[in-house]
This record gives structure tokens, C-alpha cells and sequence, in this order.
């Protein structure tokens, strides 16, 4: 069965990319996600603010209580050099790319604007295949209008671009007033994908100790309706290349992603939930059900069911509001 | 030769040489010369090469003496061997010491030189510990400065290899070892020229080898140890030529020419002094300035002190000598005079006898003490000596800088004499230990040093308490070489960094005419004037001083540095002191800065170069009036309600001015009254915690947790709440038991450290606004005075009958009166909480054994002691032997009581008849179990001694003095990981295999904390620490699974942020059980890396990872058939990097060395797992039954887990 698709002008065998998620941490996993037969990976996400933060606390920790005492001048040991910054963050890029065949897509956040080009640049030099931008914020200023977040988020993307020859894709949030227009705008701005959508931790409220708690919660496969809507109203619309993420469990969900017009899905969840091997059975279980209903390539299908081809064009605009989430503890996640 | 300039301390120097002309090194944590150690093993993780283009191998011992051993091996081996010790240390390497000479081999021991434990234990320098080695036939080379204690370390090692005889290069500590100087550093091809490679060969083909076998260390007998003793005289007698030469050598490669005895002075001299070490320099500078007046003085510098070179020392001295004051910084008490006088008088006689030497007739010769301990050792006193040589009578054997109005010895000198020179900018700065002054000061000192052609000097003096401690640094730089060892006394600046110094301490009497005051304070330069103590403006007023002033705090806050006011307060000395053109000043910082953090990350560097730019526009000059007219007096140290030796004594060494204290205020014998920390009133917390009532839940943790003890609770009648403050807070008691009473949580407002440990553990929350909790923080300052008046009141209302508390409930228990409180650990302390609920639990029948560590300095470092004593005066009883044999000090209590009370029971029995039969029955047989026991014994020991008082018979006189000994007494010894792990190892199984009723409190913080962090056997692997630089790559050693193979030792392991009732249960159930306890006791600890206001999650955290485990192995329970051994914690419930990673000792790694700690991190999870499966196993075996009464051993068999949970009784 030909499965192959092409994402951010990247030939893949399949459409089954691995999103960025603490998976990929160890080049371990990585490999195993190429054998059981991911075509790309995304790399966890490098937060320059965390970078920052790690910085400014090592300071303190190396500086706090010392030159205070006569006996105890310092309380560490001060190493002729410290690897921070992106540092283990570009190594782990060289060691991953050394350590697989597939591409290898690095993902990033920043907090500034040097940050976002300098460390794209760094990025692109480590040998990522391609970069996704992490536009991940809240905007909570009630100050800060609508369209001076959408122009940030354009702004971000334009810099990158200009720093970077590698592929960039945006992964967006899902809260633009006008989805659509930013889509646009975004491949005007010369995305080379677009990645539907990021999902948010969402704080939670501990009753027993009254704490707000950011809580990891494994998407549902309601989830995969929203990024459904959206790749099925882009597909045709725009130049950039399409990816579904959020909710997509079975080879079932990635079929409908693909009819939707999304050129690869990107699974996070089902491989917490079932292992990374379950790639393979994801896979296995596309190919049955093709070879089933007499497919021979997924080129057949794709945007098949998207709002220019499909039946009823508008399905897709309807409003309705999907809530499913659960919550998983952590000893139900198997890697 | 173009040689590097650098601005460097002693210990930095020495380490340079030693570190590049060895292959072993031998390590242990001493002060002051642990950083000398520290260099070495941190160099060493970095792979830097020696001369010999190989890395040293640097290994930690288990203690100096496990280090001289070591040192000895590697010795006998062939290998180029050192190591850097100082005082106990060194003492404890005299042993091997005499081996290593006895059999000629060539070796250099680097000590920074200190005072001995005596009367009382001193860290400061002085020459106490090398002089008590000088029997052991090594030669001793002297420094007096930074440079010479550089290029002697070379010296000695060349002077080793050619001699044969084993070296000590020693220099004063912390006069030397810590003071900042530049100089130029000696270069590999310096050392490489200086080393003969023939002589190291000489040294490897001495080396024990199966191929060429040899037998050393013989038994020798009566026939022939004599004259194998005699056998080494030559190479004694060729020693200080061979040193000699090796000094010339130096001399031609370096330009710097040093001789063995070095006379400086007046051609004509009459007067001499004769000295060694960095007082040297000081009456370098003093003659230089004396002769200059035409005064015919001169001195002696001793560079060798062993072997003695009697010839050259005589042939030193001008023939025009009359009088001798040969000056010692040690005391021999009981001797015919200290170690050099009496040389020195020897070497005279001698020289005369042999006609050597230019003068004909011997000299009056006499000797003094100075300096010690680090007493400061000026030119007004070395001019007091050269003044007393030439009066009419001398005294000998005086001392110098201090007042002995006891024995008279010290001689008077005018201390307002002063050899500054003018051209000195001479800079005193006075800072907190967490704002970064003493790093900026240094780091002056490098940009000064480096990019100028002055001259540059750095001392700093700590505070002795750990927490909310002053710094003052003193700073000179000049165009010639600084020779002044001692502090500024005139100074032309003085900046004090933290405005809360202005109440405690008179900064600006210091200055000269027309010198500059910078004060950081958050008052404008209009508002600041009225704030100033009243005798503080009239001198800035009448010297024409010119004020500043910066809020550096503010500015510091701006740009994300809270409360590192270093570079802000560095930028402003630089502005104002004119050092440097200010441009070129400010320029040098920012290079400094980015040379400086660059490692550190870009956020760091833009952070504090942001503070550059955001200074100068803060900085304003204060227009200061032509009269003062504030009515702010400075007040006393210590409230006038004090105890008279509190006023006399302690309040003046709390002032600063315990030099002016004269021998005759000080205790004989070293004893000291406890009861004293609440004397001294710090007020270091900018927040303390405020109560309340409505939401607090009356649990007792904040007053558990307290690592100061000042949360209290008191739960009391309403009626005594008659004359309480308005702002007095009181509630009705929870506790059904307490039913209509009124209870009360205080804070003690003036002692608070402000660690906020209370507000983190606190579970109780505002249920309408659950950021507040029953304890909130709240600014001090604005609460200061009202507190103080709750807290005074708080005082008098009573203690709760302790017979009624049930101990077992931390609500009730946590009432008990602490007798530790407002100790100067560092804030938010881990191991102070454990001793304090020892006090709690035990404190007024408590005699403690305590190591030397963290734990002796906050318990016993002067002025004051948080020991304390209850209304009836009872409370701890407190010693500090050393820090190798505290078990074996415990133990002797023990031992010792264990007899007293044998031979008081005896007494009763005899005297039965004469104090009444019932009486006498009552108190030998009492059971002495529970405080009403306890306390129906007092009473009877009280009428014991009422039925004593009116009897004269020996024995009832010997029962007088025992009788309180019939009230169980309770043997406690206490001390670090550091000495139970290592150093005090074995002592510890001695006294745990001895079966005595001893409990044993190890403050466990996987670190020598005291001394800055240096790895203990303890250590975690995959930590960080001193000695450990690349990851501690070992496991951490299980010393409870040591102490229960014994089986009859009580073992717990808690940890009070894990589970506070376990701790409890456990210091109850050690204390009651009648034979050896070891409680080892999680301590977090500031060399964690940690926010300390968060350390019980810490620990918490460290629990539920199954890093720390919580048990108890009571040997009780196996005699009633059951598991001897409890597993009170559950399985681990978190990745063990879930607790790794939030401590800076684990996560650095990770920033150094990420593949190491990756591959730590899974060693140490496998070993988590393991260690856990293997308890679990132990705890779960069922035995058969209860041991049969003439022992045997049960079967066992497996039994399926209990939950921990419920396990606990």
C-alpha cells in the first residue's frame, strides 16, 4: 500500500508523525518510533524561557549563603564551564539525527526576539530537518488587543523565516478570532506548514489542598474534531502543507485527518496510552482498512473529505462545542 | 620573562604550585585550607595536566590522619605526593609524619596555619599547629606573604626531592590563606627548572617494588634504634644549604631573592625583632617607617625554621645588636619560653661559644607572644616592642595586643601610631553575606590588580554566625608593594551595603578628614539625614566627610537581582573613589562582568550589566549641615535586664569590640553560661511570620519546624491574659484535653530569621482566600515594637505541667519549652529542628556530646549559645571535644555517670538508715519512666538533699554532691555526617557495639556543610559537592544497615518534612530504650541548592522517591517475637529525578557533565530499587516467635507487606 505523503516538502513513507512531546527525550524512544515505523519525528519543544530560568537559578543556587562564613566561602564546586543555553537541546538534535534515518523536526519556543531567530539558526545548524514554531502564550494583558497578538505571531514567523533556509512550520493555537484569515496570513508569511492545533496545559483545582495545578492531560479522541474542522475548511485554501494533531488515536482517526486534507497526523497521546510500538499497529490497521475499501494510496483520499470535495460543504461551519477531556493518572501511561 | 600578574588568595597560590609539581594528592576538609583541596580536585574533574603533562589524582580521605596515611603509601610507592591540612588536621598526621621523615622521603605538606583546639577551639591563623610538629623532623618553610607562600611551595618541593627531608610549607591562616593579593605566578617552566628530574628518579628508585624488593618499617630494638635515629644528621645538617641554593635559583629565575634568616632594618640596628609568617610584613612596614625617623631598629624574618641554621641565623644579625625580642604567634604553656625565643637563645649561646656571628657580646634576648588566633598584630604594637627594648627594665615572656590586667605580661603601646601611607587608597565595606560585597570586592580587586599598575590587598572578616552575617572587607591599593597584614583602621572609604548596620555598628569612626561615606539605604539624599544615629553625623560633620547615598536595593530589584546589590555597590566605589577614570572604571566592569558570568549564561550577564547602567543615575550626594541635630543614639547590645556577664562580656563582643576585653573578663577554664542567644537581639528578618487564630488548626508543625525556635505556643488560663497587649492574640484551645483553656502561637520578633519554614509547612488555609495561611509573612520593621511587647508578655505566661502533655502528639508535645532557641544557623536550617525537639523532649536532664561541625558552631560558636535553661534553671549541658572522637567523648559521659550513679545508689543503700528507710526505697526504686516519674524523683532527690544538708559524714557529703545524678540523665551525642560517616566512624561502632545507654543524633546533610560542602561517605551518588566536582559516582553509605547487624542498637532513619509524628515516635522510643540509638536524621541543608524556605518538601520529596528511607529497627521487638525493623515510608512514588532535579547538587551535573549525570541518574534509580526491595524484604520477614530467654535464632520466614501506614505504633 502506498502510504506516502509529503509534509514541509519532506518525502515520508507515511503520515504517522510523532508530536512534540517528552517522548522524544531519549534518543531511545526515538529509535524505537523509527522502527515501529514513525516517518518523522518532532523533537520535545526547546522553551527559551526555561533556558533563562535555569540560567538565573543556577546563579542563585551557585551565589546564595556564600562569602558569608569564614568556613564555608562557597557551597559548590565552580566548574571552568557550564552547558546551558540550547546547548543540550542542539546535542540532543545531532545525537537524534545521528541515531535515525527519518527526518527529524525540532521544535521551539521563545520568549525574545533574539531568542526565536538565534535559536532557530542554531537549530538549522545542529541539522534539524525542519523547525516548528511554538507560538505557545496566553495572552492575559487586557490591554493587548486581538490584532497586536495576531501581528506578534506573524512577526515571529517572519523573523524565522528570514533566519532560517530549513523548513518552518507554525503550530497555531485555536483561539483567532478569524481561524481562516490567520491561516492565510501565515502562509503569506511563508509557513511551509501549519500544524492544527497546540493544545494548552489546562490548570486544574485541587480541592483537598486548594491549589491551582497544571495537570497533563492525554487528549481524547473527541479532541480531533476541532483540528478536523479546520484542516477540512484549509485544505486547498492555503499553500502550506497541512498536520493534524490533538485526538488522533486509531488508524481510523488518521484517515479521517487525511481525508480532511492534513498531508501527515501528528500522535502523542495513543502512545502514552498504548506504547510507542503502537505506531505499528496503527499503521497495520490503515493498510487493512484500505485494502478492505480498495484503496491503493492514501493520495487517493487525501482532502477527499475536506470542504471543497466533501458532499455537504456546510457541515464544517456549523458551531457546536466539543467537550471530552479526561484525566489519566500517571501509573495509566505506558511508553 | 613576562610573567602573568594575577589577583589571587594564598590558598589559590599555593594550590598552583602543589597541584602542578604532584601526582597524589590526599584531601580532607580543614579550615583555612580546605579551598586548597578544593582547587585541586576541581582542576583535577577538568582533566588539567601537572608539569608532567598528566592529571593528578586527587583523593578525599576519611580524615587527615587516613590522609597522611595515604600520603605515606603513595610515598613508598613512588609517587610525587602532597596534601593541604591545617591544625587537628595536622595533628592528626604527626604519626605518619614521623614515619615519612624517619625514612627520608621527600614530600611537602601545604598548611595554612592555625590555632589549636584548647580553652576553646579557634579556625583563626597562627603557627599553635605547625609548632607541635616540629619534633617530628620535617622542615618547616615559612611564608609571610601571598607571592612567598607561591614560590615557597616550589621551593620546598625542590628542596624535598634534594634533601630528602619531608617539608612543611606553612603561611599564616586566613591572614595568607585568604587574603587577595596580586601576584605574579610562577610558570610551568619556572617549576620544570626548579625540579630535578634525577632526584624525582632518585625518589621512584627508592620506591617499594617486587621486582627490586625491599622491607621498611622494622621493629628495632635496644641494640641499634639509637643509632638508626642518628643515622639522618647529615642530611639535617645539608638541608638549609640545599634550600638555600634552591632560593638563589628562584631568586635568578624569578628576580625575588629570600634568604633563610632575612635581616631588614638599620645597618646599626640595636633593637631587633625576631618573627615568621605575615606579621613579618607588618614589621617590615613598621621599621621602614621607624628607620626613616632615624631610629636603629631591624628585624629578622625567619623563612626555615627546621632544620635550625644556627651560624646563618646568628651571622644575620648586624654587630651593633643590643636587644632581642624574638616574637612567637603560638603558646607553649609551662615552657621555658615559646618554641623560636627558645632557639633563638640557643642559637646565641652557641654562636658566641663558637665565635660565629659579628658581635661579641650576647645580647639581652626576650620573648612574646602575639597574633594569636588571628588577633590583629599592627606597627602600633610592633613599634609598643621596639619602645619596651629600650627601656630600662624587660619583660619577658609579655604579650602584645591585648590587655592581661591578670598576670601582667602585655606590654603598652599608643595604638593611635599608624604607618599608612598616604598614597593608599584604603577602602572598608561593610556587607550582609547574601548581598554579593564580598565577591564585588574581589572582583575590584581584579580589575584594580590586572588592569592598573597599582598594588592590591583584600582581607575580609566574616561574622561567626551563619545566618543574617556582616562582612567587612578590607581593601587597599596602592603604587608599591602593600606589606600592611592587618586591618584598616584609617580608611578613605567606607561604604556600608545594608542600612540596618546603621543601629548595630559604628562604621564611619574609621574614616579620615575628608573621606567618602556611601550608604545603600532606600531614603533619598534629602531624607537619610535624620535617620542617622546622632555621634554618626557629628563625625561626618567634623571630619568633612562626603556622604552618598544609592538605593541599591531598589535598583537591584529593577533589574531582576534581588538583593545582589554587589556590582550596583561595586559601580559607586568605583565612581567615588577615583581608583580608576570612571569611564574606564565602568568599562573594566562590564568586561569583568561578561568575563566573569559569561559562563553562567547571556540572562545573567544582561542582568548585571543592566544594574551598571541603572547605577549611576541613583547615586546622589548628601548635602550634610554644619550641626548635627538627631536624636537617635545607637543602643546597647544587650538590654540592661541582662545578666552581668552578658553586659560585661558577651555584650561587648556582640558590638565588635570583644579585642578591648582584658584577660581578666574571660573564664579560666573555657566554661561559658548557656542562656545567653536571647540576649542578643539581631532582628534579621525583613518579614516575619504573622498569626492567625481564625484559621490555624492548632496542629503544633510551624513550632516543630522552626529551625530558630521562634514559634511558641502556650496554652493557658483566661485570667492570665490580665495586663496582656491590645495586640496580644489569643483564641480558645482545640484540643478536647484543653477544654476552656486559651491558646496563643508567638513569634519571637527580634530573633526570626525570616525562613518562612513555618508558612510552607503551615496546612491550614484561609478558606475564602487560600494564598493566606494561619502563618502569613508580614513586613518586620512595622510590627517590631508591638511584637516585642507580645513576645515579653508571651514570656510570662506559664509553662504547661509537662506531666500532662501527652508526648506522642506533636498538638500537645509541641508546647514543651525549647531549650535551643535563636541559634545563628543559616536561616531556615535542616538540622536545628532535631536538636531543638531533642530540648523539647528531654532538654532539662540532657547532657550532649557534640561533634565538631555545623552543630558545635551554632551550639557553642561565641558570643552567645541558643542553649538554654527552663524556669527551674535545668537545660543541656554542653561540650565540644573535637571532631574525630565525639562518640568516644559521649561515650565517657556515659561510662562516667553510669558509675557516679552506681556509686550515689550505693551511697542511699548505706545510708538508708540515717535519710529513712522509705525514702531511700523510693528513690532506688523508681522508675523513671515518664515525666511524672521524673518528677516524683526530683522531689525526693530535693528531700534526699534537705535530710543531706545538717550531715557531716563523708558519705553524706559525697551523696550531696551526687544526689542529682538519682534523676535519669540523658547522654546525648550529636554531630554531621561528616564525623559519623567518616572521620568518627569508628569511634561511632565502638560505641555502638559497647551496649551503653547512649543516643546518638546524626544530623545528616550528605555533606561537610560547615566547611562548605565537601563530600562525605554520606553524599548521594550522582551529588555535586567539594571533592566531588565531576558527580559524587559511588553510592551512599548505608550506616543504619551497619548499626542494626549489630541487633542490639536502635536504629531509626526519619526525616521531619517526610513525616513529623515518625520523628517524634523515634527520638521517644531511642531515648527510652536502654542501650546504643542511632537516629540519623535527614537534614536539608543550604549545600543543597535549595530554597531553603521549601527544604521539608525537599525532604518530602526525597522520601516518596525512596532516596531517603524512614524506619525503625528497635531490638525490643525481636525479643517479643516480632520484625525488629519497621519500614514506616511506602514504596517509592515518584521518579527518583523528580527529587534529584530539584536540588542544585544533583541538577548542576547536569549543566557540567549531562552525560555523567544521565548515566548517574540510572545508576541511582537502579539503587533506589534495589535498596527499597531489600528493606521491604528485611521488614517483612515474620520471625517464628519471641527469642528464646538464652538467645538462638529464630527461623524466618516471608510474610506478605504491612501497609507502612498502619504499621506504625
Amino acid at each position: 500500500m502506498d502510504l506516502r505523503t509529503t509534509y514541509l516538502g519532506l518525502d515520508l513513507r507515511t503520515p504517522l508523525v510523532v508530536s512534540a512531546s517528552p517522548l522524544s527525550e531519549e534518543i531511545d524512544h526515538i529509535r524505537r518510533m523509527e522502527d515501529a515505523g514513525a516517518a518523522a519525528v518532532v523533537l520535545y519543544s526547546l522553551f527559551e524561557e526555561q533556558i533563562s530560568r535555569e540560567t538565573l537559578e543556577l546563579h542563585h543556587h551557585l551565589t546564595t549563603g556564600t562569602e558569608s562564613f569564614a568556613e564555608a566561602l562557597t557551597y559548590f564546586p565552580e566548574p571552568g564551564e557550564f552547558r546551558l543555553g540550547p546547548d543540550g537541546y542542539l546535542e540532543h538534535i545531532r545525537r537524534a539525527r545521528a541515531a535515525v534515518d527519518i527526518p527529524v523536526i525540532a521544535s521551539l519556543n521563545g520568549s525574545s526576539a533574539g531568542g526565536w531567530t538565534d535559536h532557530a539558526r542554531l537549530i538549522e545548524q545542529a541539522g534539524a530537518s525542519a523547525l516548528e514554531l511554538n507560538i505557545y502564550n496566553i495572552p492575559t494583558d487586557d490591554q493587548l488587543t486581538g490584532a497586536a497578538v495576531e501581528q506578534n505571531c506573524l512577526d515571529i514567523l517572519e523573523r524565522v523565516r528570514a533566519a532560517v533556509a530549513i523548513p518552518v512550520a507554525v503550530k497555531l493555537s485555536p483561539y483567532f478570532s478569524n481561524m481562516a484569515n490567520m491561516a492565510r496570513r501565515f502562509d503569506a508569511a511563508g509557513a511551509d506548514g501549519l500544524v492544527l492545533f497546540n493544545r494548552f496545559y489546562q490548570p486544574d483545582i485541587n480541592l483537598e489542598n486548594l491549589e491551582v495545578q497544571p495537570h497533563i492531560i492525554l487528549s481524547a479522541p473527541m479532541a480531533l474534531r476541532l483540528p478536523l474542522r479546520w484542516i477540512a475548511i484549509l485544505y486547498g485554501r492555503v499553500r502550506a502543507s497541512l498536520a493534524g494533531t490533538s485526538g488522533i488515536h486509531t488508524a481510523q482517526d488518521v484517515l479521517k485527518m487525511v481525508m480532511a486534507g492534513a498531508a501527515v497526523t501528528q500522535l502523542c497521546s495513543t502512545l502514552y496510552r498504548h506504547g510507542i510500538e503502537y505506531l505499528a499497529t496503527i499503521e497495520r490497521e490503515m493498510v487493512d482498512w484500505m485494502t478492505t475499501n480498495e484503496y491503493e494510496s492514501l493520495g487517493q483520499m487525501r482532502g477527499s473529505m475536506s470542504q471543497i470535495n466533501c458532499p455537504d460543504p456546510t457541515q464544517f461551519e456549523r458551531a457546536q462545542y466539543i467537550r471530552s477531556l479526561h484525566s489519566f493518572k500517571a501509573g495509566s501511561w505506558r511508553v | 620573562m613576562k610573567r602573568a600578574l594575577k589577583t589571587i588568595d594564598g590558598n589559590e597560590a599555593v594550590a598552583h604550585v602543589a597541584y602542578r609539581v604532584n601526582e597524589v594528592i590526599c584531601i580532607y576538609p580543614i579550615t583555612p585550607s580546605s579551598p586548597m583541596g578544593e582547587f585541586a580536585d576541581g582542576w583535577s574533574s577538568e582533566r588539567v595536566a601537572n608539569i608532567w603533562g598528566t592529571v593528578p589524582a586527587v583523593v578525599e580521605m576519611q580524615s587527615e590522619g587516613g590522609a597522611a596515611g595515604a600520603v605515606h603509601g603513595a610515598l613508598q610507592t613512588g609517587a610525587l605526593t602532597t596534601t593541604f591540612t591545617a591544625s587537628q588536621g595536622l595533628l592528626l598526621m604527626i604519626p605518619n609524619m614521623y614515619k615519612i621523615a624517619g625514612e627520608l622521603t621527600p614530600a611537602v605538606f601545604h598548611v595554612a596555619a592555625r590555632a589549636l583546639a584548647a580553652q576553646g577551639l579557634s579556625i583563626f591563623g597562627d603557627h599553635s599547629d605547625v609548632m607541635a610538629t616540629r619534633a617530628t623532623g620535617w622542615a618547616m618553610l615559612c611564608a609571610s606573604s601571598v607571592q612567598e607562600a607561591m614560590d615557597m611551595a616550589l621551593v620546598a618541593q625542590a628542596a624535598t626531592l634534594q634533601s630528602r627531608i619531608p617539608f612543611i610549607n606553612f603561611f599564616d591562616g586566613f591572614r595568607t590563606s585568604h587574603e587577595v593579593m596580586k601576584v605574579e605566578m610562577l610558570t610551568e617552566d619556572d617549576m620544570r627548572s626548579m625540579l630535578d628530574p634525577d632526584l624525582i628518579e632518585a625518589h621512584r628508585q627508592r620506591a617499594l617494588s617486587p621486582d627490586h624488593p625491599v622491607l621498611r618499617g622494622t621493629a628495632q630494638n635496644p641494640d641499634v634504634y639509637f643509632q638508626g635515629r642518628e643515622t639522618v644528621n647529615r642530611f639535617y645538617e645539608n638541608c638549609p644549604g640545599i634550600t638555600q641554593q634552591l632560593l638563589d635559583k628562584l631568586a635568578g629565575q624569578v628576580g625575588r631573592q629570600y634568604r633563610l634568616f632575612e635581616y631588614y632594618g638599620a645597618p646599626d640596628a640595636e633593637r631587633v625583632i625576631v618573627l615568621m609568617g605575615s606579621g613579618a610584613e607588618t614589621a617590615q612596614e613598621t621599621i621602614e617607617a621607624l628607620t626613616a625617623a632615624g631610629e636603629k631598629v631591624g628585624m629578622v624574618k625567619v623563612r626555615l625554621y627546621r632544620p635550625f641554621d644556627v651560624r646563618r641565623f646568628v651571622e644575620s644579625l648586624p654587630a651593633t645588636v643590643r636587644r632581642i625580642a624574638v616574637l612567637d604567634r603560638t603558646k607553649e604553656p609551662g615552657a621555658a619560653g615559646e618554641p623560636l625565643y627558645l632557639d633563638v637563645v640557643a642559637a646565641l649561646a652557641e654562636g658566641v661559644t663558637n665565635g660565629w656571628g659579628r658581635f661579641s657580646r650576647l645580647p639581652g634576648v626576650i620573648g612574646g607572644r602575639y597574633g594569636l588566633a588571628s588577633k590583629e598584630f599592627t606597627p602600633a604594637m610592633v613599634k609598643g616592642i621596639f619602645d619596651h627594648l629600650r627601656g630600662e627594665e624587660l619583660k619577658n615572656h609579655f604579650t602584645i595586643g591585648i590587655d592581661d590586667d591578670v598576670t601582667f605580661r602585655s606590654l603598652d603601646y599608643d595604638p593611635t601610631f599608624s604607618t599608612e601611607r598616604p598614597e593608599v587608597v584604603r577602602a572598608l565595606f561593610y556587607g550582609l553575606g547574601a548581598d554579593g560585597t564580598v565577591g564585588a570586592n574581589k572582583n575590584s580587586i581584579k580589575i584594580i590588580g590586572e588592569n592598573t599598575d597599582n598594588y592590591a590587598q583584600g582581607y575580609f572578616v566574616y561574622d561567626s554566625k551563619k545566618s543574617g552575617a556582616i562582612t567587612v572587607s578590607h581593601l587597599r591599593f596602592g603604587p608599591q608593594q602593600i606589606h600592611s597584614t592587618y586591618l584598616i583602621s584609617e580608611a578613605n572609604f567606607v561604604a556600608c551595603h545594608q542600612p540596618i548596620f546603621l543601629e548595630r555598628y559604628d562604621m564611619v569612626s574609621p574614616l579620615v578628614e575628608g573621606g567618602t561615606f556611601l550608604l545603600n539605604t532606600p531614603l533619598g539624599p534629602d531624607a537619610v539625614w535624620d535617620r542617622l544615629p546622632r555621634a554618626m553625623q557629628e563625625t561626618l560633620i567634623d571630619r568633612r566627610i562626603r556622604f552618598y547615598v544609592i538605593d541599591a536595593s531598589g535598583v537591584a530589584r529593577q533589574v531582576g537581582m534581588a538583593g545582589r546589590i554587589n556590582t550596583i555597590m561595586q559601580v559607586c566605589f568605583f565612581a567615588l573613589s577615583g581608583v580608576l577614570p570612571r569611564t574606564a572604571a565602568i568599562e573594566q566592569i562590564k568586561n569583568s562582568i561578561i568575563k566573569t558570568y559569561r559562563k553562567k549564561g547571556d540572562e545573567v550577564v544582561a542582568m548585571n550589566l543592566r544594574a551598571v547602567d541603572g547605577t549611576l543615575d541613583n547615586l546622589f550626594e548628601v548635602a550634610v549641615p554644619e550641626q548635627a541635630q538627631g536624636a537617635i543614639a545607637q543602643p546597647p547590645p544587650v538590654p540592661a535586664a541582662a545578666p552581668d556577664f552578658v553586659r560585661r562580656v558577651l555584650g561587648p563582643m556582640i558590638a565588635g569590640h570583644g579585642d578591648s576585653l582584658p584577660v581578666s573578663a574571660l573564664p579560666v577554664d573555657g566554661t561559658f553560661p548557656t542562656a545567653t542567644a536571647c540576649w542578643e537581639k539581631r532582628n534579621l528578618a525583613l518579614e516575619i511570620p504573622a498569626w492567625d487564630p481564625d484559621v490555624c488548626i492548632q496542629c503544633g508543625k510551624c513550632a516543630m519546624v522552626c529551625p530558630h525556635g521562634v514559634i511558641r505556643i502556650k496554652v493557658y488560663d483566661e485570667g492570665r491574659l490580665n495586663g496582656a497587649p491590645e495586640s496580644f492574640k489569643t483564641t480558645g484551645s482545640k484540643d478536647r484535653e484543653w477544654a476552656g483553656l486559651n491558646y496563643t502561637i508567638q513569634v519571637a520578633p527580634e530573633d526570626c530569621t525570616g525562613c518562612a519554614i513555618c508558612v510552607d509547612v503551615c496546612p491550614a488555609k484561609n478558606k475564602s482566600q487560600p494564598r493566606f495561611k494561619a502563618l502569613n509573612m508580614v513586613p518586620q520593621p512595622p510590627v517590631r515594637e508591638q511584637e516585642r511587647a507580645n513576645w515579653d508578655f508571651f514570656l510570662t505566661l506559664p509553662e504547661h505541667d509537662r506531666r500532662d502533655l501527652k508526648t506522642g502528639s506533636i498538638r500537645q508535645q509541641q508546647i514543651q519549652q525549647p531549650l535551643f532557641e535563636f541559634s545563628g544557623a543559616c536561616s531556615g536550617c535542616g538540622e536545628t529542628p532535631y536538636i531543638k525537639l531533642a530540648t523539647q523532649l528531654f532538654g532539662d536532664r540532657m547532657l550532649i556530646a557534640n561533634a565538631t561541625g555545623c552543630s558545635s558552631i551554632y551550639g557553642g560558636n561565641l558570643p552567645t549559645t541558643p542553649y538554654t535553661v527552663n524556669a527551674e534553671g535545668r537545660g543541656p549541658a554542653w561540650a565540644n571535644s573535637l571532631f574525630e572522637d565525639n562518640a568516644e567523648f559521649g561515650l565517657g559521659y556515659r561510662i562516667s555517670l553510669d558509675k557516679q550513679i552506681e556509686f550515689a545508689r550505693q551511697l542511699v543503700q548505706r545510708l538508708a538508715g540515717v535519710i529513712g528507710e522509705e525514702l531511700a526505697a523510693g528513690l532506688l526504686g523508681a522508675a523513671q519512666g515518664d515525666e511524672a516519674d521524673l518528677y516524683e524523683q526530683r522531689e525526693r532527690v530535693a528531700i534526699l538533699k534537705e535530710r543531706l544538708a545538717p550531715l557531716d559524714s563523708p558519705e553524706a557529703r559525697q551523696l550531696r554532691v551526687l544526689a542529682d545524678l538519682l534523676v535519669r540523665k540523658s547522654v546525648w551525642i550529636i554531630g554531621g555526617d561528616g564525623w559519623a560517616y567518616d572521620i568518627g566512624f569508628g569511634g561511632l561502632d565502638h560505641v555502638l557495639a559497647s551496649g551503653r545507654n547512649v543516643n546518638i543524633l546524626v544530623l545528616d546533610t550528605e555533606v561537610y556543610s560547615n566547611t562548605g560542602g565537601q563530600m562525605s561517605k554520606s553524599t548521594p551518588r550522582a551529588a555535586v559537592a567539594k571533592f566531588a566536582a565531576g558527580g559524587k559516582p559511588g553510592g551512599k553509605k548505608d550506616l543504619g544497615m551497619i548499626a542494626m547487624s549489630y541487633g542490639h542498637v536502635y536504629v531509626a532513619s526519619v526525616a521531619l518534612g517526610a513525616r513529623d509524628e515518625h520523628t517524634l515516635k523515634a527520638f521517644l522510643e531511642a531515648e527510652a530504650y536502654d542501650g546504643p540509638s542511632l537516629i540519623i536524621a535527614y537534614s536539608h541543608c543550604i549545600a543543597h541548592g535549595i530554597d531553603m524556605s521549601a527544604g521539608l518538601q525537599s525532604q518530602k520529596a526525597a522520601v516518596d522517591a525512596g532516596q531517603w528511607l524512614l524506619y525503625r529497627y528497635h531490638p525490643e521487638r525481636e525479643a517479643r517475637g516480632e520484625n525488629p525493623l519497621q519500614l514506616d515510608s511506602r514504596s517509592p512514588k515518584i521518579p527518583l529525578e523528580d527529587f534529584m532535579y530539584r536540588e542544585n547538587r544533583f541538577k548542576m551535573l547536569t549543566k557540567s557533565h549531562p552525560d555523567d549525570a544521565r548515566r548517574m541518574l540510572q545508576e541511582a534509580q537502579r539503587a533506589v530499587q534495589s535498596r527499597w526491595r531489600f528493606y521491604e524484604f528485611m521488614a517483612t520477614r515474620q520471625p517464628a516467635g519471641p527469642l528464646p530467654a538464652g538467645g538462638g535464632v529464630p527461623d524466618s520466614t516471608s510474610a506478605p507487606a504491612q501497609d507502612p501506614e498502619t504499621r506504625m505504633e
